[in-house]
């Protein structure tokens, strides 16, 4: 590649774009962890103590609230990063 | 009219649409065959994912597992769909726009080494011979009950079934029936819950009901249900026994197999831009989700179903079902007592009952008084899940051995042509091997196919997100990598599964890990061992840093030609 100042531009707006990418990657598997493997496994004992209706909330976690959280978080994903390609003009566009 | 005709009813139409749609989507290419041309649709693309996804041991094996288990099912839960979140979010979009056929082709070409590529192939084939073995003991069972054939036809008759559209129609053929019997399997899964789920609780959507009071009274279902078990010397349902260190690993094993399974990955290098390969992991979820937050209801209500049915209750008042399945020998029953009651108990000096799992599901209908048609629905709809993934595995199987090792490997001047047949005869005997192992099964569905997971998670996982994240990743790094994780679970598997070297319990577990929760060790010993040994050998050569940075962003996936 020839350094011409404008894929000197290209490059530093990549940067920008891959560095947003992993702070909502990092955000998204937080939450990802959290609700699975927080809610559902670690402290699911002091969460059983909170009653939704029938389940309690440890429990519910584990066997119906984590599945939810994850659809939503793939969904959420999607939506952030086709609003990311579209600003730093590196979506797929043909 | 009975069940018997309304199975081979409902089964026979399902048969034909498959091989109609086979029939319409033949593969003329390679590229047809391997990715379908490049050219599905995300939503169908998710469709797809989602059949080829749920398994016989989803659909037959899961609610039963988790009907046992109560809480600790949830690892089942939770790991089979977290799953898609790493797939999402870290997998699917970049091997997109990496654009090649297959996993191995990504870890040759990443790694820029043949022995990498080798290694890679040796792991998918025996992921996929594991897996495959589960589908097709799931096709015997659902023949043999429903439908009163020996077991070893009906997996020659799924065999010959199979072998139609997979071998003519390649990835097409296989993603276009994988549609068909997506809706097949779902519509069967749900109808008998939301009947069973109005009949125990008045409420129609099951996984509300699963939180609801029971129809006439104000006890939660839950509430119940651990009442009974701790009535007969279970654990409490909504407690588990499991420890927590193993359900937390046998949770991420399950998660990070997921994103490892070279037949799921594959799926997503068959629609057209990277912005699909994510859209395609949010819509495979969510119909995946349809099914995995009924799954537990359905155990719920089976197990009081269950316990209700059989506990002190004579023996000779059973209803019908009860003697048919015995005759299956999925439920067997020894009056120890001679009081021709049955005790069912959870200690088993005392317990008089025997109930195979997968008998949740297969029986469920018939324990809760529905029609016919719907008893005869769940045969179908068992035998869509079964046979979807059975056709998925046999794709990666056949893609292995015709374009990973034959074009990639011995043979780079193959035709085109020449690789399309060697891609339908490794097809051909794929579906041969996938066969005996139907008719010799290995063990039972789940465990089998969870130990997949272990070895996809122990090998692919690692090597695929260091390939993408970290650019320093060479190939002495991923080999050693994928060596000792793979190695590491196999050695794990052998010593307290198979008890090869010595009889064990589960006493002499590492850190009472489970064989199924060790993948996740496995995996963190690959991540540990890549990075080492990367550390003290040769950086990768510029093209491969510089294609590592080129799939980090979407822009020109869908015009890039594959070349060959």
């Amino acid at each position: 590649m020839i350094p011409t100042s404008e894929n000197k531009e290209t490059n530093i707006a990549r940067k920008k774009y891959w560095k947003t990418n992993l702070k909502y990657l990092g955000a998204l598997l937080s939450i990802w962890f959290l609700c699975s493997f927080g809610a559902g496994i670690l402290f699911r004992d002091t969460l059983n103590e909170i009653r939704i209706g029938g389940f309690k909330l440890g429990f519910w976690f584990a066997q119906q609230g984590a599945i939810y959280i994850f659809t939503i978080l793939i969904i959420a994903y999607i939506f952030l990063m086709n609003k990311l390609d579209k600003k730093y003009d590196v979506e797929d566009d043909n | 009219m009975n069940v018997q005709t309304w199975t081979y009813l409902i089964v026979g139409i399902t048969f034909l649409i498959y091989i109609g749609i086979a029939i319409w989507s033949r593969a003329g290419s390679t590229k047809e065959f391997y990715v379908a041309g490049g050219g599905v649709s995300p939503f169908a693309n998710g469709m797809a994912t989602a059949a080829d996804w749920m398994s016989a041991a989803s659909f037959i094996s899961m609610a039963g597992l988790i009907s046992f288990m109560g809480y600790d099912g949830g690892v089942y839960l939770m790991g089979w769909t977290g799953g898609y979140v790493l797939l999402a979010l870290l997998l699917a979009p970049y091997l997109r726009k990496f654009g090649k056929f297959t996993v191995p082709d990504f870890i040759g070409d990443r790694y820029y080494s043949q022995t990498a590529r080798t290694v890679a192939i040796f792991a998918a084939l025996i992921v996929s011979f594991t897996y495959v073995a589960g589908q097709m003991r799931g096709v015997g069972v659902v023949f043999s009950r429903f439908l009163e054939v020996d077991i070893n036809t009906g997996v020659i008759i799924g065999m010959a079934l199979v072998f139609i559209y997979a071998v003519l129609g390649g990835m097409k053929g296989i993603t276009y029936t994988q549609v068909a019997q997506y809706c097949i399997l779902i519509f069967a899964f749900m109808v008998p819950a939301i009947f069973i789920s109005i009949q125990l609780t008045g409420n129609p959507i099951p996984q509300l009901g699963f939180g609801d009071t029971l129809a006439n009274s104000d006890t939660y279902l839950l509430d119940k249900l651990d009442q009974l078990s701790v009535d007969l010397g279970f654990s409490t349902y909504t407690e588990g026994q499991k420890s927590m260190i193993d359900v937390f690993c046998i949770t991420a094993a399950l998660m990070l197999g997921t994103a490892g399974l070279p037949h799921v990955i594959v799926r997503f290098f068959t629609v057209p831009k990277v912005k699909d390969a994510r859209s395609s992991a949010g819509y495979a979820l969510a119909f995946i989700a349809i099914l995995y937050t009924t799954a537990p209801a359905i155990s719920a209500f089976a197990r009081v179903n269950l316990i209700e049915t059989v506990s002190e209750r004579r023996y000779d008042a059973m209803p019908e079902w009860f003697n048919k399945w015995e005759t299956t020998g999925l439920i067997a029953f020894n009056d120890k007592n001679n009081d021709g009651k049955i005790q069912y108990v959870s200690d088993v000096a005392k317990n008089e009952l025997q109930i195979d799992r997968d008998i949740i599901v297969l029986a469920n209908p018939e324990i809760a008084n529905l029609p016919n048609w719907v008893i005869a629905l769940v045969a179908a709809g068992a035998l869509a899940a079964a046979l979807s993934t059975a056709a998925g595995l046999l794709l990666v199987i056949s893609a292995s051995v015709s374009h990973d090792l034959l074009k990639k490997q011995l043979m780079p001047n193959i035709s085109e042509k020449g690789e399309l047949i060697a891609a339908r005869a490794a097809a051909a005997c794929a579906v041969v091997v996938a066969g005996y192992f139907g008719i010799n099964p290995p063990g039972f569905v789940a465990a089998v196919v969870a130990l997949a997971f272990g070895l996809a998670a122990a090998s692919f996982f690692p090597a695929i997100i260091l390939g993408i994240f970290y650019k320093r990743m060479n190939k002495e790094g991923a080999i050693s990598g994928m060596i000792a994780g793979l190695g590491s679970m196999i050695f794990y598997i052998l010593r307290f599964k198979f008890n090869t070297f010595g009889d064990t319990t589960p006493e002499d577990w590492w850190f009472g890990i489970s064989p199924e929760g060790f993948g996740t060790i496995a995996m963190i010993i690959n991540v540990i061992v890549s990075v080492i040994v990367a550390q003290f050998t040769a950086t990768p050569p510029e093209e491969v840093t510089d294609m590592v940075e080129e799939i980090r962003y979407p822009k020109g996936a869908s015009k890039e030609v594959v070349m060959h």
